[in-house]
């Protein structure tokens, strides 16, 4: 291997241990996992960044009661309930923003419980 | 009581008390006016006007026991527009609620509590015929089990003066379903009424995907629509979305009534929806309730609002 190719290997598996510490990525299907905690009444994070045309997972997990995932212009919910995580898969080829919200009603407060997809190019 | 053979003149008239409101045209809304003739010649005869015409009255999304800033006024909201009723020269048949009769809470005994304000309020209504549906404040976190106790069922159907009336529950599932049993009841209840018989439903949230983004949808509305589509005359009255609205699926017109607790924006008009903030100058803005004059299958509507001096 000459010095180059060798440099040029060694930042592309820098490269890619640093994302791998940002953005986990599923051994399974190599997309990209986003964790998404649900607690009354918000999500964490609330502002889900994804790029245009990669699919991204979602996994998401209920800290208490039984909530909601929608997102509907997407077309995808997922019904959360704690100790059971559920997963949703995220693609988008337009760079924009998804609303999301909580479509199982969870208490007072219920209708804050919403955030954004950021679908970046 | 009187029976009921007006003009559009003298339904108008009905809510002079306190000052009349305006009137949806609930038949323009869902049919096309007749063409003019090509040729002059007689005009078109007229809708038969059935001998059984009658009122009823709308009310929804009460949401006793709402403290904010959206309403200040939140207690004696409900009773003021009980005030604006009970003055009404021509009493209707029978009064509707569709639903959020009581803000939610955790604590079960206060759920209770406010069911009990709530149902004191209604007590005082010169109708005697007075009927509730739940909303997912009432009903989504106990699955129905303290409206149940007291209102009664959470579904419901009868018949009334040639009008066959259907109450669906879509709250007491927190997910907004009607689910399959209660479909199949629906579609069991529709079997037995004869074809040419109008149906008039009544829900919480609508049956249509309104915008589903706010949660103004029903999981499995598109069901339900199916089954009610089958029909020549079905009319949907629902609540939830705080603001008169008007819409056509199909063959099935619906119409959301106003909220006696706040009003929300129009659909989609904010990106985040959030009570329209209460003007001091203009109080009870957009809160009422609605009466609803039934013409074979056709329903004009009266809004009444919630007035400062009433109540």
């Amino acid at each position: 291997m000459t010095p180059v190719r060798f440099v040029r290997r060694a930042l592309a598996f820098f490269a890619a241990a640093l994302s791998a510490c940002t953005t986990p990525r599923d051994a399974t299907t190599a997309e990209t996992v986003v964790r998404v905690q649900a607690r009354r009444f918000e999500f964490s994070p609330a502002r889900i960044r994804v790029r245009a045309s990669v699919p991204t997972t979602l996994e998401l997990a209920s800290l208490d009661v039984v909530h909601g995932f929608s997102i509907p212009e997407l077309g995808v919910r997922a019904e959360l309930v704690s100790g059971h995580p559920a997963r949703v898969r995220v693609l988008s080829d337009r760079p924009g923003e998804l609303a999301f919200h909580c479509d199982v009603f969870c208490g007072d407060g219920h209708e804050d419980m919403a955030g954004v997809v950021e679908v970046t190019p | 009581m009187k029976h009921l053979d007006l003009s559009r003149r003298d339904f108008l008239s009905l809510a002079s008390v306190g000052g009349v409101a305006f009137a949806s045209a609930l038949t323009g809304c869902a049919r096309a006016a007749p063409a003019a003739p090509a040729v002059p010649g007689p005009p078109p005869s007229p809708p038969p006007l059935p001998s059984e015409d009658f009122f009823f009255l709308q009310l929804s999304d009460t949401h006793v026991g709402y403290r904010g800033d959206a309403n200040p006024e939140a207690a004696t909201t409900l009773d003021r527009a009980i005030g604006r009723i009970n003055g009404l020269e021509t009493k209707p048949d029978f009064v509707v609620f569709t639903g959020d009769l009581t803000q939610t809470t955790d604590d079960p005994a206060e759920r209770r509590a406010r069911m009990a304000r709530f149902g004191e309020s209604v007590a005082r209504l010169g109708v005697k015929d007075v009927r509730f549906l739940p909303g997912e404040h009432d009903a989504s976190l106990d699955a129905g089990t303290a409206f149940r106790e007291a209102f009664g069922p959470t579904r419901w159907a009868f018949d009334h003066r040639g009008i066959h009336f259907v109450a669906l529950d879509n709250v007491s599932d927190k997910a907004g379903a009607l689910g399959k049993p209660q479909l199949d009841w629906l579609a069991a209840d529709l079997a037995r009424t004869p074809a040419e018989t109008p149906v008039v439903v009544f829900t919480h949230r609508p049956l249509f995907d309104l915008y589903p983004s706010w949660e103004w949808a029903t999981r499995d509305g598109a069901d339900a629509l199916a089954i009610l589509d089958r029909r020549s005359q079905v009319t949907v009255f629902y609540g939830h979305i705080h603001q008169a609205h008007h819409h056509v699926t199909g063959r099935v017109r619906h119409h959301a009534g106003r909220s006696l607790v706040f009003p929300l924006p129009a659909p989609g008009s904010v990106p985040k929806k959030a009570p329209v903030p209460w003007d001091p100058s203009t109080p009870f803005a957009g809160l009422g309730s609605r009466l609803v004059e039934t013409r074979g299958d056709d329903y004009p509507l009266l809004e009444l609002p919630v007035e400062r001096s009433s109540g």
